[in-house]
């Protein structure tokens, strides 16, 4: 019957209706669904690759993608449907036949994959590079020969500037070459920046990337205080001696170690992040956390305590992972959930599992201060229904009793009571960790080791049996009359024991011949005479070995003398540990930590550097930063002057509002910039005065949020792609919470407030005056490329007097020839969105040695990134030169009050509340 | 990532599987059954599990298992919220996700799995773009569809994929345009013996059904967003705007979805809105208990406490249980040994009660310890934080949309200790 029905299909397949092709199809689909066999359909499948029906091609894009690796031959008949549809002008039906193209798994077809792939990394579509990016590690599972040739198109895609391909080129890089760090550098801070526009699984990729990426490239934040950290624990643990000889060259270290300076692109990273906590995708809040636990300094760390508690609300399974891990961090950073303790109290209506890994986090958590309140609530789950849970509290007062030693008195004797529980799971586990806290100060627990003496005769659960027994045989002299008593009735029941019981009858046995061979001899005998003959070899050799050591022989051997001493040492009492405890050199959130094994394909987490690389690998030339180009021209003695000049101007703002997916409110910046500028051209102004309302609210969050002056610093710094222009900006500017400044773009420095533009401006903003400056200068050409001539400049942050509007910009010439220079020459170049450049006067006399000769054009970039182009020119040399200022040189710091800045925004926010559709991207409008 | 995917329904039997590489094996599921028969009940089987070849990811939803088969280190959430997401989706495709649903539309389930997974990768996980892709099943349709053959398939290619708004169909268009939020609050409760609170807090979610027309930009404020201590957001919310301003301002995906999820801040004290007078004992050396419980409204603000059920899970050696209520209806369950107790309304005149005789197993020991009773409410119209929204205002539309906002106050995982 089933090869009627298949003919029946086929039949259907091969009709000329589409309804029929369809049901077929369905049907095929279904038994596909069900794990059934429908590979002999193939051929009459396959033939319908080009059905004009969307649906009936697409269910026989499933059937093939399911099939060509079992039927390859045939499979290669479709191929030339895909290698058209790649050629498609339409995007989507290039990405899907990509698509499909790469999930064949076909050997034979790695080269069309290739070329396809390849062509597809530079398509116009976005969406099409993400269906590369996808297709990469497909075609590297199939052929890992072709890595290297992949390696180049995902070093392709990851420059690529669109959020769509972010997040897929980044799954390929970790699956195809993981390794290769060096590709991450240049593309380090687009993907800090884009994240936050990344789809959802795209962030926890690029996240888990990154943090393995910070490990190698940045300073542990928390190296100074590790070391700090260390001591006191050494001086609870070790003697005082130790302590004294290990203090002096930690202290040494500290004092050798320069000072931490957390590296800008660190800060970056942990700032971009941040907002992601607030991500209802569990994994994305679970990839941030993990982030900030491996990659923050400690005293940030908690932030991400509140996110972690709020999964604990979703389904059981998240629960499970994410307890996982808490676990782990609550070793290591306890006071971070603190504050949430009570979020890990137990329900009975919680499974069990979820149960004792709260019980575990509840362990960690528990210190001199709360010890009390778990311990009552540790209470009501003792009498618990759920057995397995009930154990696991035992294990757990055991564990707050050795860890806090102001409760080990109570915890025994509560432990001690249960020995009286009707349930003897309860009573075995009690035993257990009894023996293990009584270790610790057996002499004045004799009473308690009688009392358990006497439950050899009722409990039944090996493993306690064995505790006591060891227990009596350890402590054999505080219970002397016991001890032999139990022996003899353990000798008796020996046969019917457990191994690991028998075990410690032997060693019981063996304890007391030593201790109290007069009533014990004879027992001793005969216990080892039974297990010589019993069926486990380990107890045979055992009792073989026990004999030899501790019954004096001719034969026997020096050993003898010592074997009291062997059984009878001082034994360390056992530490009570988490299973978690250094969980965390898996990376958290990982498969592998959650195994505590590591998974196939895990990738290290590196520990910090000692020394930081080069942090200048991630700075990229930035092209739509505004730029002065000039072209000097000097003439040697020649006298004859021909000038001329040349300007050019382009702006780039256009161009840079797509790469600046940059960063989401970056490109909030430039878009509104954009609109600020098409109204000010309207009004035919030239708009040079400029306010930045959105970066000003960026700063604002930060005061209001942080309170941390430095990282506005870094927002600077990075707003500008690192130009190295800017210092960690002087705490005076921001030791001024709530009242927001606001940087102007054309004017960085005056101190006087009448050189406040207005346009854009409340009345009452001042400016504030410089409170540092640098004299940083940056080479505008060497003198080798100037044929003698080098020219630097810098930016003075001084009003320049002649319009206000205007920053100053000191340029300095050097001649480092023998001979004379003449004629200096900036022209002045046509400029289109309103960059303007002072006159710049010709340096007519000659400069002959070492002769500087500053001169401070004023220039107005007129708060567009537009490049601009000078050229200076004489008659014999040009050179072309240009200045990039770094975005701070272009703002000017004003005091406003916070209602004004209120406005401010707002009005901002009107511009932004008309969407066009066009430019409704979520960056945009954030 | 993602290699299969195994659907497995609570009788052990694999109704569906999906591979998005080459094909594993079914038998690799044994290894999920032996761990499935090593835990007590299905809430104890491990959501990761272990096997030489491969690793096993799981979630339990609706009386199905969903079995993922990985290979290679993936973060486990990554792969858990992933199926949560197919879950969700089903949910909302078929109305429900359950066995019988996703056979009778396994077309389209595969389809579905089809475009949310490319090689394992997430591809299309809103629930906007997969509806443009694939039209969800409804009765005309399907009626539609069998008589002249036409498909569920989009005909229109999924632009929502390349927009920039990715959550938001691309053309949306309504007669009547509305926006309704419901503001569901959790009260989570740990009341012990004596009637003090343990622990108390409340959790909040806003879900949103928003039908307008266009692009429209919404933002909504609240009276009183400082109450909002953790909140966690759709992708379509602006961080920014919450950050500086505390207004949600976004651009709404169409049709249902959850806007935010909140917990309000500790430092609020939550009122309780129910008190239990509860004797629950066991007579030492008799095959017999006490059973008596009341419950009462507390601080309502005038609202009426409805929808009560008070479900206890009885210890094992109990038989079964005469009692009588003054109000509602119980059950016991002698093989789970639960008792559930439907009260309904509460009156303050006259509290309901259920009390009467407990009978144990003889000879079985006296239970050690008391069941906790697991308590759930609802009362209409009212925020228990006290959380109301201000006002909502759209941009980018020029039509007026109506608009309405419901507040409701839930049990969330209520227990009272006895």
């Amino acid at each position: 019957p089933v090869t009627c029905r298949h003919d029946d299909l086929k039949e259907m397949l091969d009709s000329n209706k589409d309804s029929l092709k369809l049901e077929a199809m369905k049907r095929i689909v279904a038994m596909i669904a069900r794990g059934k066999n429908a590979s002999d359909l193939f051929p009459a499948v396959v033939k319908n690759v080009a059905c004009k029906n969307i649906e009936v091609k697409k269910l026989v894009y499933v059937y093939l993608v399911r099939y060509a690796e079992e039927q390859q031959d045939l499979a290669l008949l479709s191929i030339s449907t895909f290698q058209r549809g790649l050629k498609d002008p339409n995007q989507l039906i290039r990405a899907s036949a990509l698509r499909v193209l790469s999930s064949i798994r076909v050997p034979i077809i790695v080269p069309i994959m290739m070329l396809a792939i390849k062509e597809a990394a530079s398509d116009m579509s976005p969406y099409v590079r993400k269906t590369a990016a996808h297709a990469i590690p497909k075609l590297y599972s199939l052929d890992s020969d072709q890595k290297d040739q992949l390696i180049e198109v995902i070093e392709k895609l990851l420059a690529d500037k669109t959020t769509l391909v972010a997040g897929s080129v980044v799954m390929a890089f970790e699956e195809v070459c993981p390794e290769r760090i060096d590709l991450i550098h240049k593309n380090y801070r687009k993907l800090c920046n884009l994240l936050i526009d990344v789809e959802e699984w795209g962030q926890v990729v690029i996240i888990n990337m990154l943090t393995r990426y910070a490990r190698t490239q940045f300073l542990s934040p928390n190296q100074n205080e590790s070391l700090l950290e260390e001591n006191p624990e050494k001086a609870f643990y070790g003697s005082d001696e130790e302590d004294s000889k290990d203090d002096k060259p930690d202290a040494a270290s500290l004092v050798k170690r320069k000072p931490y300076v957390m590296d800008p692109d660190h800060r970056l990273l942990l700032r971009n992040t941040k907002p992601l906590l607030q991500s209802r995708n569990a994994a994305v809040v679970m990839a941030v956390a993990q982030l900030y636990f491996h990659l923050a300094p400690k005293a940030e760390v908690g932030v991400i305590a509140k996110a972690l508690v709020r999964l604990l609300r979703s389904h059981r399974s998240v629960q499970w992972v994410v307890l996982q891990n808490v676990a782990t961090m609550s070793i290591k950073r306890r006071g971070m959930f603190e504050p949430y303790l009570k979020s890990f109290y137990i329900r009975s209506t919680d499974p069990t599992q979820i149960k004792i890994l709260k019980l575990e986090v509840l362990t960690n958590l528990a210190n001199e201060t709360n010890i009390s309140t778990i311990l009552r609530e540790f209470q009501t789950y003792i009498r618990s229904m759920d057995k397995d849970f009930v154990a696991a509290t035992i294990q757990a007062i055991g564990r707050c009793a050795t860890n806090i030693g102001k409760v080990r008195d109570t915890c025994l004797n509560g432990l001690v009571q249960l020995l009286s529980n009707r349930d003897e799971l309860v009573v075995a586990e009690s035993v257990v960790v009894i023996k293990k806290l009584l270790q610790m100060q057996p002499s004045q627990h004799s009473e308690i080791i009688k009392h358990m003496a006497k439950l050899t005769d009722n409990i039944q659960v090996p493993m306690a049996r064995a505790s006591i027994l060891w227990l009596i045989g350890e402590y054999c002299e505080h219970v002397p009359k016991i001890a032999p008593d139990v022996l003899r009735k353990m000798s008796k029941s020996f046969t019917g024991e457990e191994d690991i019981v028998k075990l410690q009858v032997i060693n019981l046995a063996a304890k007391l011949y030593l201790t109290n061979s007069k009533q014990s001899k004879l027992l001793t005998q005969y216990v080892l005479n039974l297990a010589k003959y019993d069926q486990n070899y380990d107890i045979r050799d055992r009792a073989r070995f026990i004999r030899q050591l501790i019954v004096p022989t001719e034969k026997s051997g020096a050993l003898n003398k010592y074997a009291k001493k062997l059984f009878l040492a001082q034994k360390p009492a056992p530490i009570l540990e988490s299973s978690f405890k250094d969980r965390d050199h898996f990376q958290l959130g990982s498969l592998s930590h959650l195994l505590n094994a590591k998974a196939v394909g895990y990738q290290e987490l590196p520990d910090w550097p000692d020394e930081a690389p080069d942090p200048s690998v991630r700075n990229v030339e930035v092209p739509w930063l505004p730029t002065l180009r000039f072209s000097l021209s000097l003439s040697f003695p020649d006298p004859e002057s021909v000038s001329e000049s040349e300007s050019e101007s382009s702006s780039s703002s256009s161009e840079s509002g797509s790469d600046s997916g940059s960063r989401g409110e970056e490109s909030g910046d430039q878009s509104e910039e954009e609109e600020e500028e098409k109204k000010k051209k309207k009004k035919g102004k030239e708009g040079p005065r400029k306010v930045c309302p959105e970066s000003a609210g960026r700063y604002h969050r930060h005061w209001r949020g942080e309170g941390a002056g430095s990282a506005t610093s870094w927002e600077l710094r990075n707003t500008s792609r690192d130009m190295g222009g800017l210092q960690p900006i002087s705490p005076c500017l921001f030791l001024m919470p709530l009242t927001p400044s606001i940087f102007r773009r054309d004017q960085l420095i005056t101190s006087q407030p009448q050189h406040v533009p207005t346009a854009f401006l409340p009345p009452s903003a001042q400016m504030l005056s410089p409170v540092f400056s640098t004299m940083k200068t940056y080479e505008l050409l060497h003198r080798m490329a100037g044929e003698g001539l080098s020219v630097e400049y810098y930016f003075n942050r001084q009003p320049f007097p002649p319009d206000p509007h205007m920053v100053a910009v000191q340029i300095q010439f050097s001649n480092n020839t023998e001979s004379e220079v003449k004629n200096l020459r900036v022209s002045e170049p046509k400029l289109v969105s309103g960059m303007r450049i002072q006159e710049f006067q010709e340096i007519g006399q000659s400069m002959v040695g070492i002769d500087t000769c500053p001169q401070l054009p004023g220039v107005n970039w007129a708060g567009s990134f537009s490049l601009w182009h000078v050229s200076s020119s004489t008659h014999s040399r040009q050179f072309y030169v240009s200045i990039q200022p770094p975005v701070g040189e272009l703002m000017a710091p004003v005091f406003m009050s916070e209602n004004e800045f209120k406005k401010e925004q707002s009005e901002s926010a009107m511009l932004r509340s008309q969407p066009d559709p066009e430019s409704c991207r979520r960056g945009e409008l954030r | 990532m993602i290699h299969s995917l195994f659907l497995i329904n609570c009788s052990g039997d694999i109704f569906l599987e999906k591979h998005w590489k080459s094909v594993v094996s079914q038998s690799v599921c044994d290894y999920f059954f032996e761990a499935q028969e090593k835990a007590a009940d299905v809430e104890n089987v491990p959501p990761v599990i272990s096997t030489p070849h491969h690793y096993l990811i799981s979630i339990y939803r609706e009386k199905i298992f969903f079995v993922s088969v990985i290979q290679t280190e993936v973060p486990p959430l990554f792969v858990i919220e992933f199926l949560h997401r197919v879950a969700d989706t089903f949910q909302d495709y078929f109305g429900e996700c359950s066995e019988t649903a996703i056979k009778d539309n396994v077309v389209i389930v595969y389809e579905l799995l089809e475009e949310m997974l490319d090689n394992g990768f997430p591809l299309a996980t809103e629930s906007n773009i997969l509806k443009e892709l694939i039209k969800p099943p409804t009765i005309l349709r399907s009626v539609v569809n069998s008589i002249t053959g036409s498909s569920n398939m989009g005909e229109t290619l999924p632009t929502g994929q390349l927009s920039n708004i990715p959550w938001r169909k691309a053309v949306v268009k309504y007669t009547n345009n509305e926006a309704y939020f419901d503001v569901i609050e959790e009260i989570d409760a740990i009341i012990d013996k004596s009637g003090s609170t343990v622990f108390a807090e409340i959790q909040g979610v806003i879900d949103s059904c928003i039908k307008l027309s266009g692009m429209p930009d919404l933002s909504l404020s609240f009276m009183n967003p400082r109450l909002l201590d953790d909140v966690s957001f759709h992708p379509c919310i602006r961080f920014k705007r919450w950050e500086s301003e505390r207004v949600l301002s976004f651009i709404p995906p169409d049709g249902n979805f959850r806007l935010i999820s909140y917990r309000v801040s500790s430092q609020n004290l939550v009122a309780i809105p129910v008190y239990v007078k509860h004797i629950i004992s066991f007579k030492e050396n008799s095959s017999s208990g006490r059973f008596d419980v009341t419950i009462g409204p507390k601080q309502n603000m005038g609202k009426t406490v409805e929808g009560v059920i008070v479900t206890v899970h009885m210890p094992k050696a109990v038989l079964n249980m005469n009692l009588t209520s003054t109000q509602g209806s119980y059950t016991f369950d002698p093989v789970l040994k639960v008792l559930t107790w439907d009260i309904g309304k509460i009156s303050p005149q006259k509290l309901p009660n259920l009390k009467g005789i407990v009978n144990l197993q003889s000879g079985a020991p006296k239970p050690e310890e008391n069941p906790s009773l697991n308590i759930q409410f609802k009362i209409q119209q009212l925020a228990i934080s006290g959380l109301k929204v201000n006002r909502l205002d759209m941009f980018g539309e020029k039509y007026k949309p109506f608009k309405g906002v419901k507040y409701i106050t839930k049990a969330g995982k209520f227990q009272v200790r006895t």
